[in-house]
């Protein structure tokens, strides 16, 4: 007997009408956990009833209290009929198992009807007393703290990252069981809502223990996502990191937190992870890439998955790169195998984490990624859910065998998800291939020493990362090498993919900004083996024409790195949409990326040629502007020294490559520094043109925006406090039916763009600003339908800003410091290296490949050596220091007069403006009277108020901080999973009223739980799933939402004190208000 | 390519006051989006008509999901639906029950009924406020009056308290509500020079000193309902006028106070009679609920008229009524000095406010 839950029914307020003749209700509840239920009195006819219960106390199994929600339900008590459901409350209880989390739930819930959404408030309190237990068979992981952020969270430090982890649980979906046939829509939502919330507490535990056997305490970057897979059932599925965290001691986190010259640097970096970094992260890899067309057929996939280079697959000028074998070759090598033999022995060397602590990450290898078309069939037994395991399994086995042809050993920013229509299903899984810091890879490798660590590793923390770690002469693909623009030492690649966030101690040029390649394919209707068949031999040519649209786009913005790729492809029955969205920087350590060159096919046109001119100054234009938007303006390197051979300290340790690295070849590559080879598109058909057309109808952001989908926003550093999370949800019907694939490329194309046209729009009173964490999701819900989901934040920041990023932030931070706060290893299981099982489940079809920077050279792809720079390349100023600083200010200026225009405009516009004045005077007026309001209401007549103390204000962000704050105290995971039905569609406002009514309720119960926990944020939110289904003629629709995050209660960052003992007044006050 | 479904749903509530401003006035999202167009919100922003439709759309819902907790503004503030931070939540409760005076000016003094409710067409009509809007000020109306008709205390602090408004708000409704419940006649054509706000400060003084609240602050309806003893006394002051004697007494005190201290001194001393009838007939028949409801009527008629024909400026107005007023004080007979006080009072700033030059 582990545990004790004791829950308190308080009181409730803004309760429906249940009783149509007395316009009152006689409001009971019932409170139920695993199989005991209590009551509590009815107290009748008030629709604001104060029960104020005895403690309803249960005496459970800690596995119980992982697994089970507590339930509670209000009911309408009827004499002479049966009870009516006013609305219920799902409480997960797993933040009070953990001892550093919350102590006691205490709040207002929204009592929530999936019928009827939201009807009314209910305060409950809620306690836990556990025992030890010391059954070392237990079945329970209490204690072990959940994150869903995918960083070290604040305030920790990570003793050890002990790896990968990953569940899944399957069952039936209670919308298919036989019994849904008869009973009403309620039951059957409620039903699925108990499900899911038990199967995620169950997907927990089970996690749970799996980091306990591994001797951890933490999941770090949790990621669990529902499959509904209709009839064949409904699996819910989890990935993780496991970590050991310890508690940063107040003192060591104001250390980490403070830096006496950067005070507002420290505003700046935010990313929590990011503290402290400086050590030399990975060496940088060269993203690469791989001809996707081979891989679709099953059979062969596993063999050809690396064997790529096709002869024409090219990518800029340097012919296919190989040509230079280059110094680093034998250490990299070397210390490729010293990690090599740690990390093999692990089953699956990958971490869900997309920013790290310094030191940790040592290469980066480019994006892995593989796809594969299984077809659903019904999970017979529940409990060995071997085929999904399998699916998983397979898929995971090709991304570490990828990540090793890239030289690399484990996967960063790994992440998997699914797209299902009828009976088929697409697994994706992608990920950052790299090498991790061997000393943090195997114990008694510590003991090597700083010095010895700086005399293998030179590379600056700046550009280290961006340092191939293959072996250039036997690379996975063709590419162009040139030295590292930083360092100037070791060889970097032109183009760098990633899944990851943008490392903090990254040298970077100029801003970034989002860059999405977007498409679509029509596909014949199918079914079963046919319909896989289909659409795994669509996948390659899709992953295909993202990759150039990716890569064109982001030579058009005259960038030479992504980072927080996230490809989607969603399939539905007669089309199949892609989406990939990064975050595009240029990287000082990178070449700068050559221009794009328009080639005609036909000569002696004229009117082409005149046409290809054309076309080809639109490009050079929108280049040449684009590098002022982003105000990319490298140091040019001066050719005698990038020309000028590089000393070469460690010619004497080329022991382990046999091949002749000759100083010929150096200087045969050197040759090729300095030019900026251009990227051509040739056009020789109308689909090009609207390629390119399309290239360039991609709107910039608005002046005074900027937007990007990781983390932190490259270039911008004083973010103010001001945050704006919102959710946008927009369906397209596709009226005619014999769409083109182009003309649907270009319906898609607009509306991604129109969306985010709508939130520059929407959100422009707080310019300047930045929409971060961009996070866009796509379905194809019916045939005719695409919907696009998008959640984000908007951060403000400081317009006078200075440019200047808080370099010696970095630099100031010792190594010795580094060292003590980060004692990573990493646990090694020396079990099993995993037995690649046949698969026994169907499969239609595989597709992998890796997320490459060349390109597949069809026809349109001509290599052209371009002698000397082209004019709109070259960056005006030579030398290092770059005026930003004009720039902000004309900017500023220019953004002044907009709203001094705007400001003229307004008060021309008739009687609004006035009005605003004349409020701007009630208001203040207003505020001084509002409390005396309330005391006084209340003894006026008690019956009419609510005893509600103010509301808390709970922020919410995608990102793992809010700015200008520190997360003191991180209260638990939050994950919650929301049907809302109706029958009346119209009457609620169509579906957009509908669903816009379900988010905002969604919204407001996330917040609900986490003030109720004590916090006051909600960090690393995310919107997984929303499942929208209509039916308009029936005048019904129904909603699945599921979302999840990590709550938190945040001090601003000024502030010295941590203020929680304001909240535990607020909570008191609140618990208190309700009593009375 | 319809766009089937278009929301956008921020954690804290996005509200543009432009737009909430055309929702109150009632326009239709179309009309809307013309209106902002015109006000220039485009050349603000890099935006199309699309955008701006869109935009429109998701605020008007937005509002009127919020209408509900609107009509309740004490719900505002605690519930949880959407997070609206206070000074916002001031803003938009204090403009909902904003009204038009064009329009208040129309019903004020009518039953808030069904019946009045069916000629808002008209009122729409003739005043220029869209229907909707119109409505919606009508419903503000009716359900404040609900409200503070079952209440005990002062008025406009219960309007204040319970629906979170400005003061000057609530001295608004408080006016309308007093006149609803005792049906002045405003609507009459002498009247129509008189504005809503002549009407509110007129209320404001009658809630103020012949109410029952006036004497008493604790009983139900203390506000809303004349005083009726005080009406009943009223009745005394017949004497003033019915006693030949008192008449011409207080008619040469007056008018030695006065000679010499205006040009209008002579119409004063022909008028005196006249008018003193006048004022003091009003007095003696508020006992009638016909003649409550012509009150405004009958200050108009029986003296303002009178007055402004003669070209009597507000100085002359303000110097008889003193004098008149005062005067009665130092005829012996008169006894009832303190009902004078008070109805005299709220007659003289009544007048004095009504009287435009």
């Amino acid at each position: 007997m582990p545990g004790k839950l004791k829950a308190k029914i308080v009181a409730g307020r803004h309760l429906p009408v249940m009783d149509r003749a007395s316009d009152l209700t006689d409001a009971f509840v019932e409170v139920k956990f695993g199989n005991t239920t209590f009551k509590t009195d009815v107290f009748p006819k008030s629709l604001n009833p104060q029960w104020n219960s005895e403690w309803f106390k249960f005496e459970v199994d800690d596995e119980d209290l992982q697994d089970e929600p507590l339930q509670i339900t209000v009911l309408d008590h009827d004499t002479y009929s049966a009870n009516d459901a006013i609305g219920k409350v799902y409480i997960d209880i797993d933040p009070l198992l953990c001892t550093e989390a919350a102590s006691v739930i205490s709040g207002w819930f929204p009592i929530y009807d999936t019928i009827h959404g939201i009807r009314g408030e209910i305060n409950v309190l809620v306690k836990v007393e556990l025992f030890n237990d010391l059954n070392r068979f237990r079945q329970s992981s209490c204690g072990v703290k959940f994150f869903c952020t995918t960083s070290i969270p604040r305030g920790y430090r990570a003793a050890m990252v002990h790896g990968f982890l990953e569940e899944l649980v399957v069952n039936e979906d209670p919308e298919y069981q036989w019994i849904d046939r008869i009973r009403t829509p309620r039951a059957s939502n409620e039903a699925r809502q108990r499900l899911i919330s038990l199967m995620s507490g169950e997907l927990q535990r089970k996690i749970g223990l799996k980091v306990l056997e591994m001797g951890g305490n933490a999941v770090v970057g949790y990621l669990q996502c529902f499959d509904l897979e209709g009839e064949s059932g409904l699996v819910v599925r989890a990935i993780g990191t496991a970590c050991t965290l310890e508690k940063l001691t107040s003192g060591s986190l104001a250390s980490a937190h403070t830096h006496p010259n950067t005070a507002p640097a420290s505003n700046a970096c935010n990313s929590p992870s990011k503290d402290g970094k400086e050590s030399p992260l990975a060496h940088g890899c060269r993203s690469t890439h791989n001809s996707p067309v081979h891989s679709a057929c099953s059979s062969q996939r596993l063999s050809q998955n690396f064997s790529v280079s096709v002869p024409t697959l090219i990518f800029t000028g340097m012919g296919s790169g190989g040509s230079a074998g280059k110094e680093a070759g034998p250490l990299k090598t070397l210390l490729r195998q010293q990690t090599q033999t740690a990390l093999e022995q692990r089953e699956f060397p990958f971490f869900t984490l997309t920013s790290f602590p310094p030191g940790f990450l040592v290469h980066v290898g480019g994006v892995v990624s593989a796809r594969s078309v299984k077809l659903l069939d019904r999970i017979h037994n529940p409990d060995e859910p071997e085929t999904r395991d399998a699916w998983w399994e397979e898929i995971r086995q090709e991304i570490k065998s990828h990540a090793k042809a890239l030289g690399c050993h484990a996967v960063v920013g790994y992440s998997e998800n699914t797209s299902i229509c009828e009976e088929v299903c697409i697994l994706s899984a992608s990920g950052t291939a790299a090498i991790l810091n061997h000393r943090y890879m195997r114990e008694g490798c510590l003991d090597i020493g700083s010095t010895d660590q700086r005399f293998e590793d030179p590379s600056p923390p700046s550009c280290g990362f961006c340092h191939i770690p293959y072996d250039e002469l036997n690379m996975p693909f063709p590419a162009q090498l040139t030295y590292c623009y930083n360092c100037r030492r070791q060889k970097v690649p032109d183009v760098l993919f990633t899944t990851i966030d943008l490392p903090a101690e990254a040298a970077v040029t100029g801003k970034g900004c989002l860059i999405q390649a977007r498409l679509c394919r029509l596909k014949k209707k199918a079914q079963g083996e046919v319909n896989a068949t289909v659409i795994s031999n669509l996948l390659p040519f899709m992953e295909y024409e993202l990759h150039t649209q990716l890569m064109n786009k982001l030579k058009l913005r005259s960038m030479n790195a992504l980072f927080g790729l996230h490809i989607q492809i969603s399939v539905g029955e007669n089309m199949l949409l892609g989406l990939a969205s990064a975050t595009g920087v240029y990287l000082t350590a990178l070449p700068a990326p050559g221009g794009i060159q328009i080639a005609g096919k036909t000569t002696g046109d004229m009117s082409n040629e005149q046409h290809i001119l054309t076309i080809q100054k639109r490009i050079n234009d929108t280049i040449a502007r684009n590098k002022e938007l982003y105000q990319i303006n490298p140091p040019e390197l001066t050719e005698e020294g990038v020309g000028s051979p590089i000393p070469e300290p460690r010619h004497r340790s080329r022991l382990f490559r046999s091949h002749s690295e000759s100083s010929d070849e150096v200087s045969e590559l050197d040759l090729s520094h300095g030019k900026k080879d251009a990227f051509v598109l040739e056009i020789d058909d109308t689909d090009a043109v609207e390629d390119i057309h399309s290239l360039l109808t991609d709107a910039s952001p608005p002046a005074g925006f900027h937007s990007c989908n990781t983390e932190t926003m490259p270039g911008i550093y004083n973010w103010t406090t001001a945050v704006q999370m919102f959710t946008s949800v927009r369906v397209l019907r596709l009226s005619n039916a014999n769409l083109s694939n182009q003309s649907l490329n270009k319906i898609f194309t607009d509306l991604c763009e129109n969306l985010l046209k709508s939130f520059y729009f929407k959100l422009r009173s707080m310019v300047p600003c930045c929409l971060c964490h961009l996070n866009f999701n796509v379905a194809v819900p019916e045939e005719e339908l695409i919907q696009v989901s998008v959640t984000a934040v908007a951060m403000t920041f400081d317009k006078d800003q200075t440019q200047e990023r808080p370099a010696e932030r970095f630099i100031t931070k010792g190594g010795s410091e580094t060292d003590e706060q980060l004692q990573f290893s990493l646990e090694l299981c020396a079990d099993s290296s995993s037995t690649n099982s046949q698969p026994s489940s169907r499969i239609s079809g595989t597709v992998s490949l890796f997320t490459p920077a060349a390109k597949l050279c069809q026809s349109q792809l001509v290599v052209v050596h371009s002698t000397g720079v082209p004019e709109n390349t070259i960056v005006s100023s030579r030398a290092a220091s770059v005026d930003y600083g004009s720039f902000a200010d004309r900017c500023s200026t220019w953004l002044e007069l907009l709203r001094l225009k705007a400001h003229t405009i307004r008060r021309g516009s008739v009687k609004t403006s006035r009005r605003t004045q004349s409020l701007a005077h009630s208001v203040s007026s207003l505020e001084h009277c509002s409390p005396l309001t309330e005391g006084r209401s209340r003894s006026v007549r008690s019956s009419r108020s609510f005893g509600g103390s103010p509301v808390t204000m709970v922020k919410m962000t995608p990102l793992s901080f809010l700015p200008g704050t520190r997360n003191i105290k991180y209260l638990g995971i939050i994950n919650m999973f929301f049907i809302r039905e109706t029958t009346s569609l119209r009457e609620e406002g169509g579906v957009s009223g509908f669903l816009h009514s379900f988010i905002a309720e969604v919204f407001a119960m996330v917040r609900a739980h986490v003030a109720a926990l004590g916090g006051n944020a909600v960090v690393s939110y995310s919107m997984k799933d929303c499942v929208l289904m209509e039916n308009p003629n029936k005048n019904q629709a129904q909603c699945l939402i599921n979302v999840s995050g990590d709550a938190v209660i945040y001090v601003r960052e000024t502030d010295q004190e941590p203020t929680a003992s304001m909240t535990n007044m607020g909570q008191s006050l609140c618990a208190a208000d309700g009593a009375t | 390519m319809a766009v089937e479904l278009d929301v956008f749903v921020g954690n804290t509530t996005i509200m543009d006051e432009e737009v909430y401003q055309l929702w109150l006035d009632g326009y239709t999202v179309n009309d809307a989006v013309k209106a902002r167009m015109d006000a220039g919100v485009l050349e603000e922003c890099e935006a199309d008509a699309d955008v701006l439709l869109s935009d429109t759309m998701d605020q008007y819902r937005t509002f009127q999901m919020c209408e509900r907790l609107l009509q309740s503004p004490a719900k505002l503030a605690n519930q949880l639906l959407f997070q609206i931070t206070p000074h916002r939540q001031v803003m938009l409760i204090e403009r909902y029950y904003a009204f038009d005076d064009t329009f208040v000016r129309e019903v004020l003094g009518k039953k808030l009924s069904k019946g009045t409710k069916k000629d808002l067409d008209d009122i729409s009509a003739k005043t220029g406020v869209t229907l909707k809007s119109c409505r919606r000020q009508f419903d503000n109306f009716k359900r404040v009056f609900k409200v503070v008709e079952e209440l005990k205390g002062p008025l406009v602090e219960n309007i204040r308290q319970h629906f979170l408004l400005s003061d000057k708000l609530a001295r608004d409704y408080a006016a309308i509500v007093f006149f609803a419940n005792n049906r002045f006649e405003t609507g009459k054509k002498k009247l129509q020079y008189l504005t809503f706000q002549d009407f509110a400060l007129c209320a404001g003084q009658l809630i103020n000193n012949w109410t029952v609240g006036a004497v008493d602050n604790m009983v139900e309806d203390m506000d809303v309902d004349l005083d009726k003893e005080f009406l009943q006394e009223l009745k005394e002051l017949k004497i003033l006028i019915a006693d030949k004697d008192l008449l011409d007494q207080h008619k040469s005190l007056v008018c030695t106070a006065l000679r010499g201290k205006t040009k209008a001194f002579a119409e004063m001393e022909a008028n005196f009679k006249n008018l003193s009838r006048g004022l003091v007939n009003i007095a003696t028949k508020l006992t009638n609920t016909k003649d409550v409801r012509d009150f405004f009527i009958d200050l108009v008629e029986k003296f303002i008229e009178p007055c402004r024909s003669d070209r009597w400026t507000a100085a002359d107005i303000k110097l008889y009524l003193t004098h008149y007023t005062n005067s009665a004080h130092i005829l012996d007979p008169f006894k009832h000095q303190a009902v004078w006080d008070r109805y005299m009072g709220v007659i003289k700033s009544c007048i004095f406010i009504m009287y435009h030059d």
